[in-house]
């Protein structure tokens, strides 16, 4: 293993494991990623170390999103797996070309209490999405009760779960393990399961545990995947393209809202997405006023139109049936439609000032 | 004798009862998975579902299936059949997460025998499919017409080669029957009652309407073609055999919806779209109009759009009473000029549009209407306010028949399913 991919790991185990203490474990098993049956546990990949204190493999790449899907305020731990020999190639647009055995690996985990990010996780599930020759393929484990573990569960679960929070009071969460069927309503692309996140504009932001790296200057995400040998044709930084981080106050709020509407809605609201008949598309690179919901009317929203007319009228946020379905928890009002059973209210916010910023006329939003 | 057997029968009763409760949901032949109904079956419903393969069948049997999610399949060539509609229910009323009742986004499936209620969104739904057929279902929103029920009951969407067929659909907030942007449709045998609308057409190319009872809603039969859309300019619909009778549920589309726009008591209506054909159907008892003709009426920025209908036959219909209670703006003192009721057909008399950074567009719009007297409001140019109506009475609108679309064929997709 390079000295690149052991610093990479960085902050995002310290909390989980001690590092070094542990035998060596295991080396992921392509044989498990590749199989055409999913083995029944997660620790038949090798992924995550069995028994207790489970730890990711140090052969993971972590990384993290400018702007990454709400999904009731879990948190989530990103891994890149590459096998042996193997580099990822870069993509100017869409996702970055991943070689056959690679797999991405999300954790979504919960802290003891909102007021400790980050401490005393318990890990929910871990979603999977393997690359075969074939195409993408997607599959969800769920984590036992003691943390050792997670199994298979291909036709999705709910969890009942609390979280502690301010004042000593905890937070119920109606959470939803998605079936296989669901996880292909977002990631389907034209028909086909396809990755979301890892598009070079949303890696291009500091590394996991960047600051921590020596005291040295935060390290660029993508900069150390090239020196590192995992991401092939990098072009200069400045020719990068670069989603905005939807929660930094610095930046603009129209691009900070267009970035959280890309992560948020346009997996299915876009051209070739589930949502493709709605003629709403939310997509960074949308430049169409009408397609972007400005002065749109409804096709198919029934009650979720919540008896308005437009699903952006431009300095109304209350007006607007996209701020109305954003801050609603109602099956069949909600969107996105999956994923939450939670108000973001952050999200909320910034998609009202968004809408609340924008003026009437031919203005590019 | 006789009692030995019994014995037999009831030890057989035993151990099957038994054998249920460990696993309910049993392979029993090849290809056919058996899923019971009572506790839990929601769950193991989406678990058949999901783990069917292709050309399986999965049979539920009578009872209820309460689902607390979506249901979905996504596996080419399945037969979903249950015990009838009224027999097999999948209950939506605990439903939790998830907007539609059942979504299929696979080609080739074949929903039967089996009914949807209280679905918390749309209640079947299927999306870019290629050959559905939707037979003997029932959809239905059991509380009656209510602003908060699901939008649509069965709902094909960027879809072809779509039969709906013995179909029946109450209490939709937006269309019982809705088939959007798909080519290739027929919707036959069917019922839509106490919905905003009944049947509608929007956006589809080649789809057959027939031998259908639209009544209590709204509006019965919808032919629409919307702007903004991937699949727009819907064309080649033929309206025809159908019992549009007693349209009179006032409209309870939340707002924003362009069902929304209806006349309560209106039969069948055109919007937009070319070569639509409404013949042989029996229109009664609908208090707006029997057959009401329009162009799109809201502004919209798609340059590709007509707003406008082309190619328009109306003929040998039997209209009955109809008109008497025009719910749109002026119609009671329209009615009250036209001696109590407004004549059966009302077309807003819309001839030319100008688009979006465009020029005006007028065009012959061919529509011919043997089946008058029709009111036409004289509006011109799309867009133009109800208010600067200029109603005139005419018998016909007159022009050589317009060549019949041609009968939609389903290229025996249909029956390819097992």
């Amino acid at each position: 293993m390079s000295s690149g991919r052991l610093r990479a790991l960085g902050l995002a185990l310290a909390g989980l494991t001690a590092l070094g203490a542990a035998p060596k474990p295991a080396p992921i098993s392509l044989q498990a990623l590749l199989a055409a049956t999913p083995p029944a546990h997660l620790s038949d990949y090798g992924i995550y170390t069995a028994g207790a204190n489970a730890s990711p493999s140090p052969d993971l790449i972590p990384y993290q999103l400018n702007t990454p899907l709400f999904t009731d305020y879990a948190e989530k731990q990103r891994y890149i797996y590459l096998p042996p020999g193997t580099a990822m190639a870069y993509r100017a647009t869409g996702v970055l070309e991943f070689p056959v055995g690679a797999a991405l690996i999300k954790t979504f985990a919960y802290p003891a209490s909102f007021t400790r990010p980050g401490q005393a996780l318990r890990r929910i599930e871990t979603r999977l999405l393997i690359r075969h020759a074939d195409g993408w393929v997607a599959n969800t484990y769920v984590w036992n009760a003691d943390g050792t573990d997670a199994d298979l569960k291909r036709a999705g679960l709910g969890l009942e779960l609390s979280v502690g929070s301010d004042g000593g009071r905890s937070v119920a969460i109606a959470y939803r393990v998605p079936n296989v069927n669901q996880c292909k309503q977002c990631h389907a692309r034209d028909g086909e399961v396809t990755p979301i996140g890892p598009k070079a504009r949303n890696l291009n932001g500091p590394a996991v545990g960047g600051p921590s790296l020596g005291g040295r200057e935060a390290e660029n995400q993508l900069s150390l995947w090239s020196q590192s040998g995992w991401l092939t044709g990098t072009p200069a930084r400045r020719d990068v393209p670069r989603l905005p981080k939807w929660d930094d106050p610095r930046e603009a709020i129209g691009p900070r809202a267009r970035a959280y509407l890309d992560v948020n809605c346009a997996h299915c609201h876009n051209r070739l997405g589930f949502a493709s008949n709605s003629g709403l598309f939310l997509t960074y690179e949308e430049d169409n006023l009408a397609a972007l919901g400005v002065g749109k009317r409804p096709i198919a929203a029934g009650r979720g139109s919540g008896g308005l007319e437009v699903a952006i009228a431009p300095g109304d946020p209350d007006h607007s049936i996209l701020a109305y379905r954003v801050a609603s928890t109602e099956p069949g009002v909600m969107m996105p439609q999956l994923g939450r059973s939670l108000v973001h209210r952050e999200g909320l916010e910034l998609v009202r000032a968004y809408i609340a910023g924008l003026k009437s006329g031919p203005k590019s939003p | 004798m006789a009692k030995l057997l019994l014995a037999i029968v009831s030890l057989t009763a035993g151990l099957t009862l038994s054998t249920s409760g460990l696993a309910k949901t049993l392979e029993v032949a090849p290809g056919v998975i058996e899923v019971a109904a009572g506790p839990g079956s929601g769950e193991r419903l989406q678990s058949a579902l999901i783990e069917a393969q292709p050309g399986d069948i999965i049979h539920l049997a009578a009872g209820r299936f309460e689902a607390p999610d979506s249901l979905s399949l996504d596996v080419a060539n399945v037969v979903v059949r249950g015990e009838g509609p009224g027999r097999t229910i999948l209950a939506f009323d605990g439903q939790k997460a998830g907007s539609d009742g059942l979504l299929i986004t696979s080609n080739h499936v074949v929903i039967e025998d089996l009914a949807v209620e209280n679905a918390r969104g749309n209640g079947i739904k299927s999306k870019g499919v290629d050959d559905i057929t939707f037979r003997r279902v029932r959809v239905e929103w059991t509380g009656g017409p209510k602003e908060t029920n699901g939008a649509y009951g069965v709902y094909p969407v960027a879809s072809s080669h779509v039969l709906i067929d013995g179909v029946e659909v109450k209490g939709a907030s937006d269309a019982g029957i809705y088939v959007g942007q798909s080519r290739f449709v027929i919707i036959e045998n069917s019922k839509a009652a106490f919905n905003v609308a009944g049947i509608e057409i929007e956006n589809c190319y080649n789809a057959d309407v027939h031998d259908n009872l639209a009544t209590h809603n709204a509006g019965g039969i919808l032919v629409f073609d919307l702007p903004g859309l991937p699949q727009m300019g819907g064309h080649s619909v033929r309206v025809y055999h159908n019992a549009v009778l007693n349209n009179d549920t006032p409209n309870f589309a939340p707002r924003g919806n362009i069902v929304a726009n209806v006349p309560t008591g209106t039969g069948v209506m055109v919007m937009a779209n070319r070569d639509v054909h409404v013949f042989d159907n029996q229109i009664d008892g609908n208090g707006s109009a029997a057959v009401l003709l329009a162009a799109y009426l809201n502004a919209f920025t798609d340059a590709s759009y007509n707003p406008l209908p082309r190619d328009v036959f109306v003929h040998d219909n039997h209209i009955g009473k109809n008109g008497f209670a025009p719910a749109f703006e002026g119609g009671s003192l329209l009615a009250k000029a036209f001696g109590g009721a407004v004549p059966p057909v009302l077309w807003d008399g819309v001839t030319s549009y100008v688009p979006p950074g465009g020029t005006r567009v007028s065009m012959a719009l061919h529509l011919v209407v043997q089946d008058g007297p029709i009111l036409s409001l004289d509006l011109g140019e799309q867009g133009t306010p109800l208010t600067k109506a200029n109603p005139k009475l005419i018998a016909h609108l007159e022009g050589a028949a317009l060549p019949e679309p041609a009968p939609v064929t389903l290229d025996g997709q249909a029956s390819k399913a097992p």
